[in-house]
């Protein structure tokens, strides 16, 4: 039961944070709600038995793929455009 | 861009305990979940944490693009002599000969379920930490090469 519970909260807060990326005009904000996106995903992975791969993707989805974003942001604009 | 001081001092206190757990998932990755590829990952995610805490060139001073280059060469020479170090005595390629031999790593699995030892495994613990050496040289020069793009350096 507390599993269901717990199953329910991880997969809410992922489809809030694919919300969230997909809402924000501002790509630093978008990057960091992918961060937390591949953070709850990491612990759903840790909840389905999964170790190995949880550390896989903690490592480098919510750390060193944030820190590409980062850079490539850097690189270009910060704000995304409107496409009209 | 220079980050604050309170970014800088968190990424100097944190560091050696970063590079402390990595080390430990390569380490151990023939008995816990991880290995040589998510331990390389957490190494690196430690060097990502000075190339952002510092500006460019003060970075670079300490990790260099060459210096990772060979950490990542190393790595891969380092694998592919210990599988081909099994021919040299007759057995095939990537024959585990030091499992149970009484050498590194070499003691003799215990039956049933005791506690796990560490110094078991024979080629299997060398081998992963040989990607884990390619694996964080090589996130390093990905990261290097792409900070080195930018025309404002931070």
């Amino acid at each position: 039961m507390i599993e269901m519970i717990l199953h329910t909260i991880l997969l809410l807060g992922m489809i809030g944070a694919a919300i969230l990326v997909f809402t924000f005009k501002d790509l630093v904000s978008a990057a960091i709600a992918f961060g937390a996106f591949s953070f709850i995903l990491a612990l759903e992975f840790y909840l389905l038995q999964a170790p190995d791969v949880a550390i896989a993707e903690a490592a480098i989805g919510a750390g060193l793929s944030t820190a590409a974003f980062m850079i490539a942001i850097r690189g270009t604009s910060r704000k995304e455009r409107d496409e009209a | 861009m220079q980050m604050s001081s309170i970014v800088r001092t968190t990424a100097d206190i944190l560091f050696p305990f970063i590079l402390i757990y990595g080390f430990y998932i390569v380490i151990h990755g023939h008995l816990t979940p991880g290995g040589g590829f998510q331990g390389g990952a957490v190494l690196a995610s430690g060097v990502l944490l000075l190339l952002f805490a510092y500006r460019y060139n003060e970075s670079t001073r300490i990790v260099k693009k060459t210096v990772m280059k060979t950490i990542e060469s190393g790595g891969l020479l380092l694998f592919i002599i210990t599988a081909l170090s099994a021919m040299l005595l007759g057995a095939g390629f990537f024959f585990n000969w030091a499992a149970s031999g009484g050498m590194i790593f070499g003691d003799l699995v215990a039956f049933g379920s005791t506690a796990a030892n560490l110094n078991t495994g024979g080629l299997i613990p060398i081998m992963n930490l040989a990607v884990g050496i390619e694996v964080v040289g090589a996130i390093s020069v990905i990261l290097l090469a792409l900070l080195s793009g930018i025309k404002e350096k931070i």
